[in-house]
């Protein structure tokens, strides 16, 4: 069985932040992994070197004449690659905005079915099982599908290991014919926050702030002690819409999921939008003035006090451990 | 311009959502809301309708028969007319299923711009604008924090992962917008009342005179999560800071 296995490209021809883990969930299903890399004019020869230089043996790079034609292209190319590759029983693409979007456009291009945002990745029986963490965590759903090849998304940071394999890589290079089909146009990308933050989606420890922070000046508080441990800024959805943070800081139901070692809650009641998107963190710590907050039933440790008397204290005390 | 919003009915957000532990599926029992970005994709259109350009919004939804409060309140908030796809057979529908029945509706009614939230609250797949703009075979315009309509084009700046990016597409297109885009204003008493006499079609799969799909999504097993056990609460006296790191120290956490 053949799997296929897209690694995201940047428009100045780099390697994505995902490239890791597609990798590494590729050798979950068939430990001689093939990555498929679209690369902007003049890049491919740099884009082979790097994927040559992780341990990658097989990569087939396509050549995309047509820049900022929105995803039309990659569309394309994966789909030509997908009907000339014999046996394939998966195509792995990483579950970001674009990448879920090429997914799905290339299952309607080739008839395949999705199987959304997996976290975990088997073969049983010759066919290719997925795993998915639902509802934040609250339920682990398999799923397969009745025909092959199956279009996979793959969440950022739920497979690692990949290791770098021995020999002489293999390189297929696919000139693609000039896509044309309709796409919309697309610009450079405005960095976010531009901050050296961890990303939220994979950092290991979040620092998250609720409505009980007051105001945007007063988030500063989260901000710093997110600094002082090293960790990603959360924000429940609460905050973002009274604009205390921004909202690609939003942790809930309609934010972003995680899955963190450590989580820090303050100011945060605990509504279940907000659970739905931290509560398989490994230890949950809470502090919230109100002694009822349903996040206390869930923290690990749960303060009931004030978020200006406490967090200043443990910032003191964090430093003060460091300096030892 | 003829404009399709689609939109769907989910389980509240600020309520806890259960999957029927044999089948996978969502349990739909409770009492369904539209999806709160769907009512900023209406939103978008009424606006503008209300710059002067000549309008029309047909709203859109596959789903039960709760999906009916998701399309009487389009209505009430001034969609022109509904179309709600409706069949046992499409129960559990997946993407591939979904966005096939959706585009077939869509095509079958005519459109220059289609419009819908970036991601329902409950599958979370956010593909499925970009899926049915392959189906129509045009581009997709997705994930925008704002968008503007001009006659026969559209533009907007797109939330990706490390940013945003500016965006621009000919009609016709798909479209979609995410929670930063402007909020929907509230029905009045007037388009409420307007809203049950408006036209409301009911299609069935044969309506659409769909394919069997190629290939389906199955559920293999569910496994719910066991209840987290929480661990000590204590009340700040004065020392609770310097406790929480004496508690991340012995957990190894710093």
């Amino acid at each position: 069985m053949n799997v296929l296995t897209v690694v995201e490209v940047t428009p100045a021809g780099q390697l994505g932040s995902t490239t890791h883990t597609q990798l590494s969930a590729a050798a979950a299903l068939d430990p001689e992994v093939t990555a498929l890399a679209v690369c902007p004019p003049d890049t491919a020869a740099a884009i082979g070197a790097a994927l040559s230089d992780l341990g990658v043996r097989r990569f087939i790079l396509v050549e995309n004449p047509r820049l900022g034609a929105l995803l039309t292209p990659e569309v394309d190319a994966v789909a030509t690659v997908a009907a000339r590759t014999p046996d394939l029983a998966a195509i792995l693409i990483p579950h970001t905005v674009d990448g879920r979007e090429l997914a799905g456009r290339v299952a309607v291009r080739i008839g395949a079915a999705i199987a959304c945002d997996a976290v975990g990745l088997e073969v049983e029986d010759g066919a290719v099982v997925v795993t998915h963490s639902v509802f934040g965590g609250a339920y682990s759903v398999t799923s397969g599908a009745t025909a092959v090849p199956l279009v996979v998304t793959v969440r950022a940071g739920s497979f690692s290991g990949f290791d770098a394999a021995a020999g002489e890589p293999h390189i297929d290079r696919v000139p693609l014919l000039d896509a044309m089909g309709p796409a919309a146009r697309v610009g450079v990308v405005t960095s976010g926050d531009g901050s050296d933050r961890p990303d939220l989606r994979t950092a290991a420890k979040v620092v998250s702030g609720g409505r009980g922070l007051g105001s945007k000046e007063n988030f500063a508080l989260v901000e710093q002690l997110a600094d002082t441990l090293g960790a990603a800024v959360g924000a429940s959805r609460a905050a973002v819409d009274a604009g205390y943070a921004p909202h690609s800081a939003q942790v809930g139901q309609t934010g972003t999921t995680v899955a963190p070692e450590l989580y820090i809650a303050l100011g945060i009641s605990g509504a279940i939008q907000h659970l739905a998107g931290m509560q398989t963190a490994k230890t949950i710590v809470a502090v919230t003035k109100d002694p009822d907050a349903p996040i206390l039933r869930l923290a690990d440790l749960g303060v009931v006090g004030d978020v200006f008397d406490v967090v200043p204290q443990l910032v003191t005390a964090l430093e003060a451990r460091r300096n030892r | 311009m003829r404009i399709v919003v689609l939109v769907k009915a989910v389980p509240d957000t600020w309520e806890t959502r259960v999957l029927d532990p044999q089948t996978g599926r969502i349990d739909r029992s409770g009492a369904p809301l539209i999806d709160e970005v769907g009512e900023r994709a209406i939103e978008a259109a009424l606006a503008h309708r209300d710059q002067g350009a000549d309008v029309e919004i047909i709203a859109l939804a596959m789903g039960p028969e709760s999906a009916r409060e998701a399309l009487i309140k389009a209505l009430a908030l001034g969609a022109d007319s509904a179309i709600h796809v409706l069949d046992e057979a499409l129960v559990g529908a997946d993407m591939l299923r979904t966005s096939a029945v959706l585009a077939a509706a869509i095509g079958r009614a005519g459109f220059d711009l289609v419009l819908a939230g970036n991601e329902s609250t409950d599958g979370r797949g956010g593909m499925l604008p970009a899926m049915i703009a392959e189906r129509l075979g045009v581009a997709h315009a997705t994930h925008l924090n704002s968008l503007e309509l001009h006659g026969t084009s559209l533009r907007g700046q797109r939330q990706v992962d490390a940013g945003t990016v500016a965006v621009d597409a000919d009609l016709p297109a798909v479209a979609s917008l995410t929670e930063q885009a402007p909020e929907a204003r509230f029905p009045n008493f007037r388009g409420i009342m307007k809203a049950k006499k408006k036209p409301y079609e009911q299609l069935t799969v044969a309506d659409l005179g769909l394919e069997e799909p190629k290939a389906a999504s199955v559920v293999r097993a569910v496994r719910t999560r066991p209840e987290r056990v929480g661990g000590t609460t204590i009340v700040d006296d004065g020392t609770a800071g310097e406790r929480i790191a004496q508690f991340l120290v012995d957990n190894h956490q710093i």
